[in-house]
């Protein structure tokens, strides 16, 4: 059958590679796939940007190549779950070649877990990355003599500038189409002696195996489970056993320890160090004298006084920012949605079709369109916070503090992410070793407000009050939402999640200044998945809302005000009759039953049926909140408003204490839909959801209803 | 028989052995902080909560806690 197939069908005669990407954490394994195919992964400056695999796949010369981005791992372990998904990818898979992916400015500390990869029997190429930083550190490597060395070809790459990708494709290729090299990893001479014995031994027996005898025997010495299940069936083992337990007690001796993993280790690092002796040269002196300028910034980021302070400003500035400069745009685009509505509405004869579109589409949609300035402005924040390096900085400055509520200094990263989206969040929380530690995260994601709710807050700050302190008024929302989400993690530690305290052990990257471009594509691809969202689901949901908001038609209310509205004397009382009709018609509708039916329930925190009904809708996006509120408060609204912007019309029709009972809710009640089913699976169970959704609408009511009643108190 | 707590900041020290259980050991063993490895103090965080050590040209964070169990001697 497949010597029938037309060869203009299918032009490429398959060869299909398939490469998984290894490397230990942030040494630019994503960024390195971005620049060799055109994806778009995710990347920043932070162990554990990557938590999944993700495949990418491109075509070069007469090939289809499938790259697998696995999460990066120091060594080849398994305790967490990133390190799980590698080490099981790489253990079980069917893959062809590994691409080991080194930061070539740190080579010592990433070799140590090439030479673990180098026992794993597989082909293999080494990508010397970072090789632009490199050379402006004044370091030198002698890819060449290396690839000698460690019997693998090493090619020197960058990401960044995209420099050597094509030479790195053509090796994976070369060592695709050739038989594989026995790797040179040498040990010291006691384990080198027990390799052998072993190897002559085997070589006695004639074992049938596809690994060669010194790989065979490398794995015994480790005690790698794998090597030791196959060989325990076969009858060779009986006699074999005894002169491996000599061998590792020999090996443990040596190294002065019982724990041969430990062994392993120092073997290995004495390994690296011969070769990086050999095949580095330091160019530019970079002593102890000289400080390098991570270490300059540093003596001023993470100063033990002014650190936090630093960090809290910097916040600070980010909101302020996203209130100030967002409001420049949005002033304009607010225009521009009011004057699509009139022109729009003045051009549609059929009254039913003409509020669809421009109390439904045009006043839903451009709510959400509206915040586009400020949501960019965020993303923008966020991505320098995660490409810079100053992440991990944080994390190490809060780890003390988050200790008390009992987080980790690891949760930060999540938490941060949080700010963004909580879809993310909940995934990068697999950064934290700790299962106990990884679910009271999940349970605090949510008390980050997320990108989306941000609509909400700058609306109502914008509402109630002077811009002069609207942007304090937003940082302040956002600190109270982290503040009570420490508070209760604290109560989740304190019941839920007792137990003992998970070392924390962490990375700090080197500072790096993003590339524009890579903040482009990070902000860019946020804004876009936002603006999609408003044109696909929040169009749609905007569209369910309005119909659930116009109909039934209640005909007599009709009638009798239509009579009314004839006789009117002037145009004024003509208006407010018209008024009165649609907030009539408005709580005759499916939405107001609706409204009405939840009220009693949300009358002790102080929210009529409008905004008990927004709370509700929003469970399905926190965008459709805003929406909702666009179409609800633009159909009750006249149609004398000489400002129909929905600000206005929020100030009038909300108190200040039904405001902040509101915002309260909206900062910690359920997240979204979709981020609810991604809270659901990562934390392992529905029970978990239902437990999340227990925990935030209580707490979200309790605290509602005392935000509410102490505004009233104060006399707003 | 001092511990990476002991050490000031600025100050340059040998691992001489790690005495922490099994799981932590292989984690600190996997960041290069091994019997021999070289290290520098960097910095302390509020009240010495966290540390930060530079070993070869990583710079890790560790906890008090985890800190207490790397014994050392200064160079």
């Amino acid at each position: 059958m497949r010597d029938n197939i037309d060869p203009k069908v299918c032009p490429i005669v398959a060869n299909h590679i398939k490469v998984a990407l290894v490397g230990q954490p942030n040494v630019g394994k994503s960024m390195l796939i971005n620049s060799v195919s055109n994806a778009h992964l995710h990347v920043g400056n932070f162990s554990g940007v990557t938590v999944d695999k993700i495949e990418v796949l491109f075509d070069y010369k007469d090939y289809h190549f499938t790259v697998v981005d696995l999460p990066g791992t120091y060594a080849f372990t398994d305790y967490t779950i990133e390190e799980r998904v590698t080490h099981d990818y790489l253990c079980t898979e069917d893959y062809d070649i590994i691409i080991n992916v080194v930061d070539s400015t740190n080579l010592e500390k990433n070799l140590q877990l090439t030479s673990e990869l180098l026992t794993m029997s597989k082909k293999m190429i080494i990508a010397l990355n970072m090789s632009d930083e490199m050379e402006k550190e004044g370091i030198d490597i002698d890819a060449k003599y290396m690839s000698g060395l460690l019997g693998v070809s090493c090619v020197e790459v960058s990401a960044a500038t995209k420099t050597g990708i094509e030479d790195l494709i053509e090796s994976v290729l070369q060592a695709y189409e050739n038989p594989k090299n026995e790797p040179k990893l040498i040990f010291s001479e006691p384990v080198e002696e027990e390799i052998e014995v072993i190897v002559s031994y085997l070589q006695k027996h004639k074992l049938q195996a596809t690994n060669s005898y010194r790989n065979i025997a490398i794995n015994l010495l480790k005690k790698n489970k794998k090597t030791y299940g196959k060989l325990h069936g076969d009858p060779i083992w009986t006699e074999l056993q005894p002169t491996l337990v000599e061998a590792l007690r020999h090996i443990e001796l040596h190294h002065g320890t019982d724990d041969i993993e430990e062994a392993f280790a120092e073997e290995y690092a004495a390994f690296n160090r011969g070769i990086v002796a050999e095949v580095v040269q330091q160019t530019k002196r970079f002593g102890s004298e000289q400080k390098t300028l991570t270490e300059k910034i540093d003596n001023v980021l993470v100063h033990p006084f002014f650190g936090i302070p630093i960090f809290l400003f910097l916040m600070w500035g980010l909101f302020q920012l996203t209130f100030e400069l967002g409001a420049v745009p949005m002033d304009l685009i607010d225009a521009f949605f009011g004057w699509l509505g009139d022109v729009v509405g003045r051009n549609i004869p059929n009254d039913d079709i003409c509020s669809l579109i421009v109390d439904g589409l045009i006043s839903g949609v451009g709510a959400v369109i509206l915040f586009t300035p400020n949501i960019i402005i965020l993303f923008i924040g966020i991505a320098l916070l995660e490409t810079t390096g100053y992440m991990s900085r944080v994390a190490f400055l809060l780890d003390g503090f988050f200790h008390k509520f009992g987080l980790h200094g690891q949760s930060f990263i999540p938490l941060v992410t949080g700010f963004g989206c909580s879809i993310p969040a909940y995934m990068s929380a697999r950064i934290l070793k700790n299962e106990r530690d990884r679910l009271l995260t999940l349970f605090i994601i949510s008390f980050m407000s997320c990108g989306a709710r941000l609509p909400v807050y700058v609306l109502f700050a914008g509402a109630f009050f002077s811009e002069a302190v609207a942007g304090n008024v937003l940082f302040a929302i956002y600190i109270t939402g982290a503040v009570l989400g420490l508070i209760a993690a604290k109560i989740l530690k304190m019941t839920a999640f007792k137990g003992a305290n998970e070392p924390f052990v962490m990375e700090m990257p080197k500072y790096r200044l993003p590339s524009f471009k890579l903040l482009f594509h990070t902000v860019w691809g946020e804004t876009k998945m936002y603006l999609k969202k408003a044109g696909t689901f929040i169009a749609g949901a905007t569209v369910v809302i309005w119909f659930l908001s116009n109909y039934p038609h209640n005909e007599e209310l009709e009638k009798n005000y239509a009579q009314k509205i004839e006789t009117a004397v002037s145009q004024k009382e003509k208006n407010l009759f018209i008024n009165e009709l649609a907030k009539k018609q408005l709580e005759e509708s499916y939405l107001g039953h609706i409204g009405h039916f939840t009220e009693p329930l949300f009358e002790p925190i102080g929210l009529d049926w409008k905004m008990a009904v927004t709370l509700e809708a929003g469970i399905a996006a926190k965008e459709v909140v805003v929406s909702t509120l666009g179409v609800l408060y633009s159909l009750g609204e006249g149609v004398d408003e000489e400002s129909g912007s929905l600000k206005g019309a929020i100030s009038r029709n909300i108190s200040l204490a039904s405001a902040v009972a509101f915002i309260v809710v909206i900062m910690i009640y359920l997240p979204c839909f979709a981020a609810s089913i991604i809270f659901t699976r990562e934390a392992g169970g529905v029970k978990y959801f239902f437990y999340l959704l227990a925990f935030t609408s209580i707490s979200a009511y309790v605290l509602a209803f005392f935000a509410y009643r102490i505004t009233l108190l104060l006399g707003y | 028989m001092n511990n990476l707590l002991d050490c000031h900041k600025g100050c340059k020290a040998k691992v001489k052995k790690i005495n922490a259980q099994y799981n932590l050991k292989q984690r600190l063993i996997s960041f290069g902080i091994m019997k021999g490895a070289k290290l520098e103090v960097l910095e302390y965080a509020p009240r010495k909560k966290t540390i930060e050590i530079k070993i070869g040209k990583m710079r890790i964070a560790l906890r008090a806690q985890e800190a207490e169990f790397i014994e050392v001697e200064e160079v």
